[in-house]
Parts: C-alpha cells; sequence; structure tokens
C-alpha cells in the first residue's frame, strides 16, 4: 500500500516535472507587477522556467517605477490591469503580441487576449470588480432583504443604526485619494455619467450625475466610521472583519481572504455573505467598474527576451494551474478550466448585469488624479457637490493643458 | 593658503557639488519649462475580457513620433506651468481677487487652490513646529545635564529614540495609537468627555496631531545637539551667576542661552528647511484631505497612473526657492555677524 502511495507521487511529480521542463527560455525574463496573491502566483510559476536568468520585483509599489523600468527595457514583461496598460500605450513602450499568440498561446481563450486597434497589447488572467459585502446574520435578524441598490443600502443601513446593533454598519474604502476617487467613478457611471465629452478629452463630471453621485456617497459616509477619509481597503476590511461593519462596496479580489485572515471574529466568519454590486437612482447598469489583469511584454528589448517573456509568463497562466484549489480561489481568473468558486459570484454577477468596464482612456489618469485631490473638500462638508466638481474640472483642464491632451 | 593649492583641495568637493547638486536642479529647472508634446488621438477599437469589443480613443504613436524625435525635451512652456492652476493659479487668484466681496471669502477660495491650500499648512506646520522643537529640545537637554552620571546613557538613548525611528513608521505608530480605537485617541475621548471624538475626521484636530508628530521627531535632534554645547558650557561661568545671587531660570536665560545661541540658529536653520518640506507624516496619517504641503504635491504629481512630470519640476522649483526665500534672514544675519567679526 505504502508503496503504491509512492509509486503514484513519484509518478505525479515525474508529470509535473515534465510540465516543468517544458518551460525553457533562452533569454532574460525580468518582471514587474503588483503583489496580491493571484499575481504571486503567476510570478511565481512563471519564475519556474529554467534556462536563463528570471527576476521578477511584485510590490505595491510597481506603479512608480514599471513606466520607467519598461521603457528602458530594465523589465522585459510588467503586470498590469486595465488602468494602468493606458501610460505604456500612452509612450508606445509595450510590444504589440499577435506573432508570439500564434507561436506559443496556445491554450489562450480569445477573451484572455485584450486588443487594442485590432493588436494584441496585453495577455489578460483574471477579472476583478466591486461589489456587495454583508453580514448575512445581521441582515436576517432584522429582516432586511440583501440590497440590490444603494438606496436600499441606505435604508437598511438605518435599520441597522436605530436597532442599536451597529453605531456606523456602512463601510467603504474612501480614503481621500485614488480610493476617494474611485468611489466616485463607480457612483457617477452608476447615475449615467460619462467623465469625458464624447470623443474628446474634455471633462464632462460637472454635471447632473455628477451632483447625484456627490450627495449619494455623502449620504453613504453619514453610516460610516468618522475617519472615514482615512480609511483605504485594508482599513475597511479591517472594520469588516473585527465586525464593526455590516454592508460594504469592497474588491472582488479581496473576497476569498476575507475570513481567512486571522483575528476574524465568528460572527463574521459565519455570517460573511457576497452579492452582485448595486445599481443606483433607478438604473440598470451597476455602481462599478470592471477591470482585468494580464501581462504585457516590454518593446525595448531584443526579441529573445520577448520570447522567452512570453513563454515564461504563458507558464505562469497555464490551465493546469486551476486543478490547485488553493489557486482557484485566488481570484477570478479568466483562464481556460477554471470552475468559479463561491468568492467569485461576486464579480460574475457584475459582469452579467453589464458593469462599465474602467475606461481606457489617455487622460482617465489625470480626472481620476483630478477626482483624489478635490474630492475631500466636499466629503468634509466644506463645499457644495458644484463647487468640488467646478474644482475637478479646473484641475483636470489644468493638468491636461500640460500633458498636451486639450 | 596659496590659490593652486586651495583649487586642488577645493576640486574633489566642486566636483561633488556640481554634479549631485547643481545638476540636478539645472535639470529640475529645464523640466519645469517644457511640457509633453500635444496629443494626436484616434479613435480604434478595443476589446476586453467579459465585456468584448468598443470603441475608444487613444494616442496615435505614428503621428506623434516624428514630432518627439524632433523635440525630445517635449514643447516649451516657458513659466506657463508656474502660473497654471496646480501652482501658483494667475488667472485664478486673480479673478478671486476682483470678484470676491471680502477678505474672509477671499482667503476661503483661495485655500481652495492647491498651492495655498499647501502653503496654508506648510507654514503654519514650519513655524509651529521650529520653535517648538528648539524650546522642547532645549528643556530635554537642560533636564538630561541634571541626571545622575549613571542615568545619562540610558536616559540620552531613549531621548533620542523618536528620532532615530525611520519617519514614517514613526508617523504611523503615532497614527494607530490616536485612532478613535487606539490608546491615545480613547484616552482624548474620556478627557473630552465625547465618545464621538475623532482627531482624524478633524482638519483642526489632524493639523494639531501632524505638528505634535513634528515636534515629538525633531525635538531629540535639537536635544542632541543643545546636549553637546551644554557640555562646552564653562562651569566657572555659572558658579559666578550663582554667587551673583541668579535663580535658575535667570541663569539658564542669560548665561545658557547666550552661550548656545550659534547652536539655535543652526538648529533653527536646519528646522525650517526640513519642516518645509514636511511630508512623511501626511502619508503616514493618511493625512491627505485635511493636510498638504509642496512635497505631497510633488508626489502626487508622480504617483498617478499619467505621470505629470513638468508639473512635479515646477512645484520642486517653488520649494527651492522657498527654502531659500525662509532660510534668507538667518543667512543673512550670519553673513553679517562674520563682516563684522572680520
Amino acid at each position: 500500500m505504502f508503496l503504491k502511495k509512492v509509486a503514484i507521487v513519484g509518478a505525479m511529480s515525474a508529470v509535473l516535472g515534465t510540465t516543468a521542463m517544458a518551460c525553457e527560455i533562452g533569454a532574460r525574463v525580468s518582471i514587474i507587477g503588483n503583489e496580491f496573491p493571484a499575481i504571486q502566483t503567476v510570478g511565481a510559476e512563471a519564475a519556474a522556467c529554467t534556462g536563463a536568468e528570471i527576476t521578477k520585483n511584485l510590490t505595491s509599489e510597481h506603479n512608480e517605477i514599471n513606466l520607467p523600468g519598461v521603457t528602458s527595457g530594465e523589465y522585459t514583461a510588467a503586470i498590469l490591469a486595465n488602468s494602468s496598460i493606458v501610460k505604456m500605450m500612452n509612450d508606445d513602450v509595450i510590444l504589440p503580441l499577435d506573432d508570439l499568440v500564434a507561436k506559443h498561446g496556445a491554450g489562450l481563450q480569445s477573451s484572455q487576449l485584450i486588443k487594442i486597434d485590432g493588436k494584441v497589447m496585453a495577455v489578460a488572467f483574471m477579472a476583478n470588480a466591486q461589489h456587495l459585502m454583508y453580514r448575512s446574520d445581521v441582515l436576517a435578524d432584522l429582516g432586511i432583504a440583501v440590497p440590490t441598490t444603494y438606496e436600499e443600502m441606505l435604508a437598511a443601513a438605518e435599520k441597522i443604526r436605530s436597532a442599536g446593533v451597529m453605531e456606523n454598519p456602512v463601510g467603504g474604502a474612501y480614503a481621500a485619494g485614488w480610493n476617494l476617487a474611485q468611489e466616485f467613478n463607480n457612483m457617477f457611471l452608476g447615475y449615467g455619467g460619462s467623465h469625458f465629452k464624447a470623443g474628446s478629452a474634455e471633462p464632462n463630471v460637472n454635471s447632473e450625475a455628477g451632483v447625484n453621485a456627490l450627495n449619494m456617497m455623502k449620504a453613504l459616509s453619514e453610516y460610516m466610521n468618522p475617519d472615514f477619509l482615512t480609511h483605504d481597503s485594508n482599513a475597511t476590511n479591517a472594520e469588516y472583519r473585527a465586525g464593526n461593519i455590516a454592508l460594504l462596496n469592497m474588491w472582488g479580489s479581496r473576497a476569498a481572504s476575507q475570513t481567512t485572515t486571522e483575528g476574524v471574529t465568528d460572527a463574521v466568519k459565519n455570517g460573511h455573505a457576497i452579492a452582485g454590486p448595486m445599481t443606483v437612482g433607478g438604473g440598470s447598469i451597476p455602481a462599478s467598474t470592471l477591470w482585468w489583469d494580464g501581462w504585457t511584454v516590454s518593446k525595448n528589448i531584443s526579441d529573445a527576451e520577448a520570447e522567452a517573456s512570453f513563454i515564461a509568463l504563458m507558464n505562469g497562466i497555464r490551465p493546469d494551474l486551476m486543478a490547485d484549489e488553493a489557486i482557484r480561489t485566488q481570484a477570478v481568473w479568466l483562464i481556460e478550466g477554471y470552475q468559479p468558486t463561491d468568492a467569485a459570484i461576486g464579480v460574475f454577477e457584475a459582469a452579467k448585469m453589464g458593469t462599465t468596464p474602467y475606461p481606457m482612456l489617455p487622460y482617465m489618469g489625470l480626472m481620476h488624479s483630478a477626482l483624489g485631490a478635490e474630492l475631500g473638500d466636499f466629503m468634509q462638508g466644506k463645499e457644495s457637490p458644484e463647487q468640488a466638481l467646478a474644482d475637478i474640472e479646473a484641475a483636470y483642464i489644468a493638468a491636461a493643458k500640460e500633458a498636451g491632451f486639450l | 593658503m596659496r590659490h593652486t593649492t586651495f583649487f586642488w583641495f577645493f576640486l574633489p568637493t566642486a566636483t561633488a557639488m556640481l554634479l549631485f547638486i547643481a545638476a540636478p536642479i539645472v535639470s529640475v529647472v529645464i523640466q519645469s519649462v517644457f511640457a509633453p508634446h500635444e496629443a494626436v488621438f484616434i479613435e480604434v477599437e478595443s476589446c476586453t475580457p467579459l465585456v468584448g469589443c468598443k470603441t475608444e480613443t487613444t494616442i496615435d504613436q505614428e503621428a506623434t513620433r516624428a514630432l518627439k524625435e524632433a523635440q525630445p525635451l517635449g514643447r516649451f512652456v516657458g513659466l506657463e506651468t508656474y502660473f497654471n492652476r496646480g501652482h501658483l493659479a494667475v488667472a485664478e487668484v486673480r479673478e478671486l481677487w476682483l470678484n470676491e466681496p471680502d477678505w474672509s471669502s477671499f482667503f476661503n477660495r483661495l485655500g481652495n487652490l492647491p498651492f495655498y491650500r499647501a502653503m496654508a499648512f506648510t507654514l503654519t506646520f514650519t513655524f509651529i513646529v521650529t520653535p517648538l522643537v528648539i524650546l522642547v529640545g532645549l528643556m530635554v537637554a537642560l533636564a538630561v545635564n541634571t541626571v545622575h552620571e549613571r542615568l545619562k546613557g540610558v536616559v540620552i538613548f531613549f531621548s533620542l529614540l523618536p528620532f532615530v525611528i525611520t519617519p514614517l513608521i514613526g508617523a504611523l505608530v503615532l497614527f494607530w495609537m490616536i485612532d478613535a480605537r487606539g490608546i491615545l485617541g480613547t484616552a482624548i475621548q474620556w478627557l473630552a468627555n465625547d465618545p464621538d471624538l475623532s482627531l482624524k475626521a478633524s482638519t483642526g484636530m489632524m493639523w494639531v496631531s501632524l505638528i505634535v508628530y513634528g515636534v515629538w521627531h525633531a525635538a531629540p535632534f535639537a536635544f542632541v545637539i543643545f546636549y553637546a554645547g551644554l557640555q562646552t558650557l564653562p562651569l566657572d561661568q555659572i558658579e559666578a551667576a550663582q554667587i551673583d545671587g541668579a535663580s535658575r531660570f535667570q541663569r539658564v536665560r542669560y548665561v545658557v542661552v547666550p552661550h548656545l545661541m550659534p547652536l539655535i540658529t543652526f538648529v533653527a536653520l536646519m528646522q525650517l528647511m526640513d519642516n518645509f518640506r514636511v511630508f512623511e507624516p501626511i502619508v503616514g496619517f493618511n493625512a491627505e484631505a485635511h493636510a498638504q504641503s509642496l512635497s505631497w504635491a510633488i508626489f502626487n504629481d508622480l504617483g498617478g497612473e499619467v505621470q505629470q512630470l513638468s508639473s512635479a519640476a515646477a512645484t520642486s522649483v517653488m520649494t527651492i526657492i522657498g527654502v531659500a526665500i525662509l532660510l534668507s534672514p538667518v543667512l543673512y544675519r550670519t553673513w553679517r555677524d562674520n563682516r563684522r567679526a572680520a
């Protein structure tokens, strides 16, 4: 019996060994990317290739260094999202991958290919979206239905507060800066807004949708911890795990680890539930954005390095990884053979409901920065929504003119 | 010293200063008067997972390549970046000046512009923290100087700790302590008898917290310099003052402080420079909604998805000018004293 086990294990490791052996590269590979678990997996599997040196730099500060690193060819590949591929496109530093896809791309699904102007510019491996997470036990105790709109979320929050269960039942990553701007994007798109005038870089946030979005954010913040302007995703999740909040709009990529971290109370573990994103103002499109994470290959490197990078990263997203339960739960993978886990329903629901993808426009980054810098005053009640939106447009216009977009 | 000897002595220093101080400043100044080329847009079809294909705008690389190769620095904009809304906001300020009915609404609206908002906090921080650091540093130095010889080492070590801790880490430590559930936050709620009080939610309290952090972090720097200065204080002067019947306060005021004056000037100079560049506590305290500084603005320009290099360069040049203006009175005094001595 024991020998049989040994034989099976031996055979399996031989099989795994051959898959690893299959990944042979002939030139230097160097990868830059974010550091969350799914990307760690892709990076580690890519680095398992043999034949040449592979380095990876997976850090939360990747956005500060990836553009110069890719431009100079220091990094041969970058793991990006739909927000960050834009600057690579703006500076024309990433390689169209069509030839490499034809040569080494067997096993990729057509939905994984990010095509811009007919050329494959990136290979996506996971999807992400913000959606509702909630405490089913708290809602059930008070007889509250799971909210599907932000208006219902407000009503539910009022019930929870007035029942004395929680003082501040709503959570959200409302930290001033990138996070707060992202929450505005969600709400603004949910109200049917569009950030720019059609076909131009002219801003279009100072509109009815903008005012509605700000008023809804302000209303929600009344039910949040008073320190909400300092709470990023990590701090918001800490509040949730500690059992201080019952309703929050949170990233799908964090769904699986929401109850597995150390120190989560039993009540939260048992009551944790997720649902699709919410709509707002009677709209049908969710107040959320759809994201993908994928990888690109640098342009300013040798052909051999580009090919090696492609082969290594293909090994990082090969379909047989989807058989591993631990890897499967790390993300909503776009890889063939992926069976969605319970943690994935929020993101799939977001896709099904027609959530708008985060805009891949050359000037969206400047708009996001302007929103992040100017929304804080409004959220503190220091100015009117109209004034805040006028400030945002003025700040954006100054930046866009300087960048040559206007 | 002969001129040639001086030249060879000074050459390594001069080279290093040229390479590491002058060259970067020149590069930043050049960067600030150029901006990226005007982008040419085209509409293309882009396809993404779970969504499908749609038309989106992107930059026409073919069209912009020739332009970029002809002028790699970008287009020359002169001082335009300095005067736009993100910096001195000349047009906006003029409009406020003409349209706002009174001073309070003028300053209120002025604080809405990023540069003036940043300056309001930066100057408040600089002019409150600098004197407090000198005062606290002096008090600690005087106190430590009277401690028993055997305990001195330990006391000095602990007094220096805030300065030894990495600024960002120190800021984070304090940030969690003043949280509504932290040890200091809860204590303040209990003292004020207000369970909803949150230091992080109000601008005024956040400024106070940042200033307390600034003093806490930099006081050991002043302390260690003053303490070193106290070791050079001639005992006979103190004894003479004692015999003349000077109280402890009078001895400090009329003997110790004048003796330490050059060091106080030095600490003031360093602190003015450091505090004008306040940055770490704003990041560590997640305080950007309440307090911004010029350094934070540079960080913010470079941290977005689209890096605003020209804007960051202009803010950097303005920071250098700001530091020069702040230091000029002290530098002028030192120069005058030197000339008088010579």
